[in-house]
């Protein structure tokens, strides 16, 4: 016989426990809920960028065969927003109309014909006003006001000053600026936007399915937008594609799908189009950076100044939040001191930006590492050792009162240096001047990033703890999780499940997990920041030891022993080696006899000392109880004749506290690094006076398999001490460093710098021609 | 507008079936709205990203660019035609297992792309992997575990095990 042994499978490679529903087609998402009776609904949106709407006049659509009601923003007055302090969205614009797209009213038909014939019925009537599509624009003197109360249209302004940057200057062996440009981008996650709405007016409820990050903060809106009581609301995620940031705040699709829902007293289904999924955006905004940095000679950094301004489309969305943390997130990747931020959040009108992966931090750190690459070229220093140089030491506060108890970046370095071949081959593989095979240059570019697991105190803050899982245990003896965390396609439902089943010693296939579903599930604040494994997790694993002891006190009942001389082998409890013991079934029989069925509570709060500083104004943005780490090395091939730049490998070392999941670790880091690949290399939401251009998946250009590099993963475990099993985030750290460490490769193979995202071919052809012209004239040549 | 209708005759995941279908509809559209299978996505606007793809008579097809009527007497093999023995098809293991899958929407285009190339070719080259999948977009992987699902898939295939 096999001596009993508990099971463990944290650690290891775990293929995601919903993996065969999503490879079979089983999985099911918003628009996949049909039934009978359904209605079709569709969105009229402004073909207007800026304007005071004058009449909405859909007498002719109500007209058509199918139509069963259309709402306008006559039927709802209320307005919606993530952020409590900035909630300026109407689900149907009143008033004016902000940018091209805006939703202006909505049909429900027998189906999407009838839907679509009454959209082209509507008739929508503005005094136009000017419209501003570039930050500057809006931002310069005298323009029109997007919004009343918000003076310059300025969404939101950040200074602070840490230290002097005076002094720090001038302590400095070499002062450079740089200026960047960043293009705004797009989530464009594979699945569409969808809502279905059921109304029952017989008991006053409403029952709404959304592809959402957010199911707790969609049940807040909708609650605000319907006037109804949160308890008449239910809300159920399905399965979600994917989605990066843009669904982690409540979107006007599933408010508009129940006021229609609630107007026809029916059930409405609202499925966008691919377009208006990228109209409805959310995305990362257009982003203009000056920075100045101040280095010693060894690359030790002594001042920091940076300029950041956002255009960030005609709503707050989670603005505020993105301005703070480009600055907030100069921090807590390397030791600063003498740092000043400067940063405006303007308000135009293209569609409303949002939270994309990498929250605030990416465009930033493209900038900074950029500079920091092209410092230590003229200082003579290896990239590495300048990074080296500026390492911070854990546990530690920094500057702007962010906790920093874990850093594996320096181990990260490490990996990267040693698995890329950094030493023998940087500089060896042609330099500009250097080795060339036919018109192709080689290069390779190092850099890295950093990210929050979570922010230490959510968004709608209410006193609950951050994060609550509940976990039943029955007559059949499965393990229930019950978990409000929204599963993406990220796996968290499989990391609550590995996490319970490890603390019980149990095999995975005991343990079932429901989520998803406002009528069962305890409340999360929802998947966004990388916060479901360290909050969530950290939730899990205290029920599962609450758990753990209700089920060593029935064991030691069961077998007349002491609770403390139990031990748990996950499906044997015994009282000593030699004792034969007791089952699992046989521990959740005695188990029961007091209670009946068990439910037991976890529950996880952040520590007040992870909740940032006050030393300005928003400054708890940036607070987490730990930061992950990244550090990456990119090799391209650029071809100068045609400027096309080919990535033909990416080392990655990613610092996720510990791998509870090295697989899905992998998978996540991944994702992250091609991302990040998309922003630098092709991806660019583009605009004609308001209207998106790029509105589809060919001319917004996401990297194909056939356009995309290895990519090696090295997991980098520092343990941090909060984390559960250790574990920090391990989805968002690793995008920011890939844009920089592509532009210092190109660097290095050709010798010319692009500050300007993305690097198209159009634009390295330029520049390599430009460069060709100008040594011509000089009568040099290449 | 609703055209007129006509009787479409097919063979749709190994059973012969008959229905009324407009001669407007999409075979994305009849399969999902009119047969209920919706294992097949819809993620674009026509003939962008490829998370519709199905196979007709083994062939990797965009349904969201196929007529329904275009069909008539032919074989659809949807998503859900695969692992109905109660084992996972060797393409479908390669993309659980090998987390060739991670939000799934890409995923049954992806996976009807890879069991048309294997059901050809069952020993494809990287560079014919990579051609077969090159007009399927996905957004969560970076695909290189979908490059390992689908060579796992063969190397099951090399067991007996079915695309």
């Amino acid at each position: 016989m096999n001596k009993p042994a508990p099971a463990h499978n944290i650690g290891s490679y775990v293929p995601m426990i919903d993996g065969p529903e999503k490879v079979s087609g089983r999985a099911k998402y918003t628009a996949d809920i049909l039934g009978a009776g359904q209605l079709a609904g569709r969105i009229y949106r402004s073909p207007y960028s800026h304007g005071e709407i004058v009449n909405v006049d859909v007498s002719e659509a109500l007209k058509v065969r199918g139509v069963v009601s259309i709402v306008t923003g006559a039927d709802c007055d209320r307005t919606f927003g993530v952020l409590p302090v900035a909630r300026s969205e109407h689900p149907l614009a009143r008033d004016k109309v902000r940018y091209r797209g805006e939703p202006v009213a909505a049909v429900a038909a027998i189906d999407d014909v009838a839907a679509r014939e009454a959209l082209r019925r509507i008739k929508f009537t503005v005094r136009e006003l000017p419209a501003y599509y570039t930050a500057k624009d809006a931002l310069a003197p005298g323009a029109a006001l997007l919004h009343e109360k918000k003076p310059g249209n300025i969404e939101r302004d950040v200074l602070f000053e840490l230290g002097s940057t005076a002094q720090g200057f001038a302590q400095a062996d070499l002062v450079r600026e740089g200026t960047y440009n960043c293009a705004e981008v797009c989530q464009n996650q594979m699945e569409m936007h969808a809502a279905v709405a059921e109304y029952d007016a017989v008991r006053d409820r409403m029952t709404v399915h959304a592809s959402t990050q957010v199911p707790y903060y969609v049940h807040l809106m909708l609650s605000q937008i319907l006037g109804m009581d949160m308890s008449r609301i239910r809300v159920i995620k399905p399965h979600v594609g994917g989605g990066f940031g843009c669904r982690t705040e409540t979107l006007a699709i599933e408010l508009i799908a129940a006021l229609l829902a609630r107007k026809a007293n029916a059930t409405v289904r609202i499925v966008t189009t691919r377009e208006e999924t990228f109209i409805t955006h959310r995305g990362r905004p257009e982003t203009d950076i000056r920075l100045k940095i101040g280095m010693r000679k060894d690359g030790r950094i002594t001042a920091v100044e940076c300029d950041c301004d956002q255009r960030g489309g005609a709503h707050s969305g989670y603005g505020i939040v993105t301005i703070l943390y480009s600055g907030s997130m100069l921090y807590a990747i390397y030791d600063l001191h003498n740092v000043k931020y400067v940063g405006r959040r303007a308000l135009t009108n293209t569609p409303p930006c949002g939270a994309f992966r990498g929250h605030g931090t990416v465009d930033v750190r493209f900038a900074f590492e950029s500079l920091i690459d092209e410092m230590a070229a003229e200082l003579g220093l290896d990239p590495f050792t300048v990074r080296r140089a500026n390492l911070l030491k854990a546990p530690t506060f920094t500057d702007n009162d962010l906790m920093v108890n874990s850093y594996g970046l320096p181990e990260c370095l490490d990996w990267v240096e040693r698995a890329s071949g950094w030493g023998k081959r940087k500089g060896k593989l042609g330099n500009g001047t250097g080795v060339r095979k036919g018109q192709v240059r080689k290069g390779l570019g190092m850099a890295c990033s950093h990210y929050i697991s979570g922010a230490s105190k959510p968004v709608n803050w209410t006193g609950e703890p951050h994060a609550t899982v509940k976990i039943k245990l029955d007559f059949d003896g499965s393990i229930v999780v019950l978990s409000g965390a929204a599963d993406i396609g990220q796996g968290s439902t499989t990391i609550l499940a590995q996490t319970v089943a490890e603390v019980l010693g149990l095999e995975l296939s005991r343990v079932r997990v429901v989520t998803g579903d406002s009528e069962v599930v305890p409340k999360d604040n929802g998947s966004y920041s990388s916060r479901v494994t360290f909050m969530v997790g950290n939730a899990a694993l205290d029920a599962a030891r609450n758990l753990k002891s209700v089920l060593v006190n029935a064991a030691a009942r069961k077998l007349e022993a002491r609770p403390e001389d139990i031990e748990c082998l996950g499906e044997i409890y015994r009282a000593g080696a030699q004792d034969r013991g007791a089952t699992f079934d046989e521990v959740v029989t005695e188990a029961l006899k007091d209670t009946g069925t068990i439910t037991v509570t976890g529950n996880y709060s952040t520590i007040p000392e992870s909740h940032g500083g006050k030393k300005y104004r928003g400054s708890a943005i940036g607070g987490t109880m730990g930061y992950s780490y990244s550090a990456q090395v990119v090799e391209v091939s650029v071809d100068e004749e045609t400027g096309v730049v080919t990535v033909d490998k990416v080392w990655v070392a990613h610092d996720c506290g510990k791998a509870l999941n090295r697989l899905t670790v992998e998978g996540q880091v991944q994702g992250s690094v091609w991302m990040g690949m998309g922003q630098a290399m092709s991806e660019e939401a583009a605009y004609h006076e308001g209207l998106m251009v790029t509105a589809n998946m060919l001319d917004y250009r996401v990297p194909t398999i056939q356009d995309s590099p290895p990519i090696e993963v090295g997991i980098v475990e520092s343990n941090d001490p909060h984390g559960p099993f250790g574990a920090k985030e391990a989805g968002e750290g690793s995008l920011a460093a890939f844009l920089p460490a592509l532009t210092n490769a190109i660097a290095d193979a050709i010798g010319i710098r692009f500050n300007d995202l993305p690097v198209t071919p159009d634009r390295v052809f330029e520049a390599v021609e430009k460069r060709r012209r100008a040594l011509e004239k000089k009568g040099g040549g290449n | 507008m609703i055209r007129l209708a006509r009787l479409l005759e097919c063979r749709l995941n190994g059973r012969d079936r008959a229905d009324a279908v407009a001669d407007n509809i999409l075979l994305l559209d009849y399969l999902r709205e009119k047969v209920g299978l919706t294992g097949t996505k819809t993620g674009c606007d026509g003939g962008e990203c490829g998370a519709c793809t199905v196979l007709i008579d083994d062939r990797p097809t965009l349904s969201c660019l196929t007529l329904a009527a275009t069909v008539q007497g032919k074989r659809v093999d949807t998503i859900e035609s695969l692992g109905t023995d109660g084992q996972l098809s060797a393409v479908q293991r390669g993309f659980h297992e090998k987390l060739g899958s991670q939000c799934g929407y890409c995923t049954p285009g992806f996976i009807m792309a890879s069991a048309g190339l294997l059901r050809k070719n069952p020993n494809p080259t990287d560079a014919e992997i990579l051609e077969a999948l090159g007009s399927n977009i996905c957004r969560c992987t970076g695909y290189v575990k979908i490059i390992e699902a689908v060579k796992f898939a063969v190397a099951l295939g090399r067991q007996g095990i079915a695309p």
